[in-house]
């Protein structure tokens, strides 16, 4: 279990304890945090779980594969701190995560 | 005015598989994409990546499904309506009008939404100027290459559709490619080209820089590009092309009066109808308990709502369910003899 927590674009905080296993997508998708669509279901093919992660996190988290970086091309306003929100699976290592939904997904 | 049983929209593998079910049975059907081609999801996003979960078939790549599904339902003569969208459906005493955005008109006694997760349209540039250029001097896909002879073009993308056209306008006109980080998705021969094009001076490079700002009124006069530590460069330029591959819009769909659980809709999983009486939906579009976005569970959805318009294209008969080893019906309308 960990703790994340999740700004919305518009400064809406969310903190959610996550079970270990779910993707930090689904522990936003399931306790209806706004922002995050997942079209694809959590299969890496689409771009829209898109968040930002907070700096300090970003060398904490496992590191993307190919796919994910692609993806993020195709994802609106990407930045250096962005990833796919259901390639990060959650573990106690999680614990107070920080990330920022953008403004759309789409 | 096309008059047929039943209106698929979407020519992805759900949507061809359920063509044939409904083939099988004796319907009529014809499929309207807003993609220039068929296979929906399967050609626009994996066309080379192997699948590995369709039922009896170990291995095969998105386009080999699709070529495989249109072999299959080629005895049924299915007419094909691409690059358009259905725009409008209105209840029609017991049939339905639809009217696309090309102004096609049909009258069907149900309609399939087999539409995966809505149409595919260009991602385009985040910036709220961008409006009003595009189509003047911003483009997410070419026409006619010609307007940018001699002229200085700026490709936004990483992917094979942005190096692509990078190395083809290069012949003609002034090339900037812009990358928001130093590597390529594209293919690996096109990146090597990209290099070389770029040592020699044809196609300017710069990786890490995103699109910040357009100068301009009518047209635009240069852009701003900012990299990712934060320092940025204005570069000359007559047209910007973004190429940041495709998102999908549910659009119109959002107006039918359906019953939708964020971007999906509800059907039951007995006939997968939705909460209107005659319209279908199928594949990643529709949810129930249990849905699994899988190929093999569209072909099972495809199969049970082409019964389920066997009642309203044909009130007056029951279906027979037949098996196409034995059935001699199914053969004929399989033209097998």
């Amino acid at each position: 279990m960990a703790k994340i927590t999740y700004t919305t674009h518009d400064n809406k905080i969310y903190t959610i304890n996550v079970k270990n296993g779910l993707s930090v997508m689904e522990g936003a998708v399931q306790n209806d945090v706004p922002g995050i669509d997942a079209d694809c279901g959590g299969g890496m093919a689409c771009a829209t779980c898109h968040v930002y992660i907070k700096e300090n996190w970003l060398d904490k988290l496992p590191a993307k594969e190919d796919g994910e970086e692609d993806m993020l091309d195709m994802a609106f306003e990407p930045k250096i701190n962005s990833r796919l929100s259901c390639q990060l699976i959650v573990s106690d290592a999680l614990e107070g995560l920080e990330v920022t939904i953008p403004s759309k997904q789409s | 005015m096309i008059k047929t049983d039943v209106l698929i929209i979407g020519a992805g593998p759900t949507g061809l598989f359920c063509a044939h079910q409904l083939g099988l049975i004796g319907l009529k059907s014809e499929i309207v994409d807003n993609l220039s081609k068929v296979g929906g999801q399967c050609i626009e996003l994996y066309p080379d990546k192997p699948i590995y979960d369709i039922p009896a078939i170990p291995e095969c790549t998105g386009e080999e499904l699709t070529n495989n599904l249109l072999e299959q339902i080629k005895p049924f003569n299915i007419k094909f309506h691409l690059n358009d969208r259905v725009e409008e459906v209105k209840k029609n005493q017991n049939r339905w009008s639809v009217v696309t955005v090309n102004k096609k008109e049909f009258n069907v006694s149900s309609i399939v939404i087999a539409g995966g997760v809505g149409s595919f349209e260009p991602r385009k540039f985040s910036i709220k100027e961008c409006e009003k250029f595009e189509g003047k001097s911003i483009f997410y896909s070419i026409k006619d290459k010609n307007i940018f002879n001699n002229k200085t073009v700026t490709i936004f993308g990483g992917g094979d559709t942005a190096l692509d056209w990078a190395i083809e306008l290069s012949n003609n006109c002034k090339i900037n490619l812009v990358h928001r980080r130093d590597e390529f998705s594209g293919a690996q021969a096109s990146v090597e080209k990209i290099k070389k094009l770029h040592s020699v001076g044809k196609i300017n490079l710069y990786t890490k820089f995103q699109l910040m700002l357009i100068k301009g009124s009518q047209n635009i006069d240069s852009i701003i590009i900012k990299h990712d530590n934060e320092t940025t460069k204005e570069i000359k330029t007559d047209y910007l092309l973004g190429f940041f591959g495709l998102i999908m819009q549910l659009g119109p769909i959002l107006n039918w009066g359906l019953n939708l659980n964020k971007k999906t809709i509800k059907v039951n999983t007995e006939n997968f109808e939705t909460n209107q009486s005659g319209i279908f939906a199928i594949g990643d579009i529709c949810s129930y308990p249990g849905k699994l976005k899988l190929i093999l569970s569209g072909f099972h959805e495809g199969a049970l709502a082409a019964r389920g318009c066997f009642k309203y294209a044909r009130p007056e008969e029951k279906l027979k369910f037949e098996f196409t080893t034995t059935s001699k019906l199914a053969k004929e309308r399989l033209g097998i003899k």
